[in-house]
């Protein structure tokens, strides 16, 4: 009943995988190198930074605290699934168009836990965005264009002007 | 990092999670593992098997019974962010939800991990101190209720034995009479604290009666200022934080000294003593 190694079934982006996997094996990894999504990042692998950011069962998590064996059965969606359904189109145009990435590491993070904001709360404002992305390192923008890209959205999805 | 290879089980119920613990050696449960992986990877443990407790039913429910509100080992620290029963009548840990870690953590996160991880500077067993709440365990003898001053016993060390499984905790249902103050200062949001402060109250005519000042990141335990507490019963704050001299001598960590740290307790308490004489509501 217990092992090193696991047999799990999930739906990954919508799709049913089913995979033997390490029992050590943190999610992000087991997306990154069992099934080739290398948009979830691998950062610090202790829950500081935020890279790893995925979503499970319509939740975001930790990708590096979460193991893979862990989410049988589980739903997960990634950076490649929420981008290919276009799901968070605005946030990816007004971060390109604000230039709240440089290199892009922490961007697949950022946005998800927008996007999860952005569910929760349709009004935030700078200081809640701040809050919620506290969780999210980037060591490029100096966050300013982040917070702006995200309130933008905001204003757009309640019918205002960009 | 990546952890030290270690085997999985998923329990289906208390039992066999005990069984499973007092079979395998080196063992450690995985409730929401937003500590415990964080510990793998770095590789400070290196456990033979994690029981994964996640599929027991009945252990993430809010009820209040008795005049208590039993909050169960896997309640998410989400979920417990969004319960009104939460909000309702255990306001300081409402308080003090949105200041542990990030929405990611929260999300997976439980409440009993937090308390059974029992780290320094958590907020939760600081809340569990103020508030004069128990934990529930069950082991291989069957259960039993641990007061909050009895079950932090050293750094990261609790009244668990090796084949106990926390279940719950509880704590009084406040009434119209309660007074609550949490504050904390951490280098970024979310981050454990430098020094934090939870502490509860009850009103008295004018005054404070059964004042609880249970500080975090201060020592390998929270802790109460019981000086401060007398003297703050007598509403004299600055009396209290003079007393705090005596209460605390937080050792020196990685992010402050602890001269540095016995000033934010200070800051703190005047801030708290504030908050507990708001009206409740």
């Amino acid at each position: 009943m217990s092992a090193q190694s696991c047999d799990i079934s999930l739906t990954v982006n919508g799709e049913p995988i089913s995979e033997t996997v390490e029992a050590r094996k943190s999610l992000v990894d087991f997306l990154r190198e069992d099934l080739s999504l290398t948009g979830s990042h691998v950062g610090c692998e202790h829950g500081f930074c935020g890279a790893c950011t995925v979503r499970v069962n319509g939740v975001i998590i930790r990708g590096c605290l979460t193991l893979a064996v862990a989410c049988d059965g589980a739903r997960v969606e990634t950076i490649e699934g929420m981008s290919d359904a276009g799901e968070i189109a605005d946030l990816q145009a007004a971060f390109e168009q604000r230039n709240a990435l440089q290199c892009g590491f922490c961007t697949p993070g950022m946005l998800l836990t927008a996007q999860e904001l952005l569910q929760q709360n349709k009004t935030p404002n700078r200081e809640q965005i701040r809050e919620y992305l506290s969780g999210n390192y980037c060591r490029c923008t100096g966050y300013q264009a982040i917070v702006d890209a995200v309130e933008a959205v905001a204003q757009l999805r309640n019918g205002g002007k960009r | 990092m990546k952890p030290a290879p270690f085997a999985y089980a998923k329990a289906r119920s208390l039992d066999e999670a005990i069984g499973l613990l007092a079979t395998r050696s080196e063992a450690r449960l995985l409730a929401g593992g937003q500590s415990l992986l964080a510990s793998l990877n770095m590789r400070l443990s290196a456990p033979r098997i994690l029981i994964d407790i996640n599929g027991i039913a009945g252990l993430n429910t809010i009820v209040k019974t008795d005049g208590m509100l039993e909050i169960g080992a896997l309640v998410r620290h989400a979920q417990a962010e969004r319960s009104r029963d939460i909000a309702e009548h255990a306001p300081l840990i409402a308080r003090a939800l949105p200041h542990i870690a990030h929405p990611a953590i929260r999300n997976r996160g439980t409440i009993g991990g937090s308390i059974a991880f029992a780290d320094p500077a958590a907020e939760l067993p600081a809340c569990l101190l103020a508030l004069h709440g128990e934990i529930d365990v069950t082991g291989p003898k069957g259960k039993r209720t641990v007061k909050a001053e009895d079950f932090f016993k050293g750094l990261f060390e609790t009244a668990l034995g090796p084949q106990d499984v926390l279940t719950a905790i509880r704590v009084p249902a406040a009434t119209a009479q309660s007074r609550v103050g949490f504050a904390e200062f951490a280098m970024r949001r979310g981050d454990y604290a430098m020094v934090g402060l939870a502490a509860s109250a009850r009103a008295d005519g004018k005054g404070l009666a059964d004042v609880r000042l249970a500080y975090f990141g201060v020592g390998a335990t929270p802790l109460r200022a019981k000086q401060a507490e007398a003297a703050l019963a007598d509403s004299k704050v600055d009396a209290a934080i003079a007393a705090l001299d005596n209460d605390l001598d937080p050792p020196d960590d990685i992010q402050a000294t602890g001269a540095a740290k016995k000033h934010l307790a200070k800051v703190l308490l005047r801030r708290v003593a504030r908050q507990h004489l708001e009206t409740r509501g």
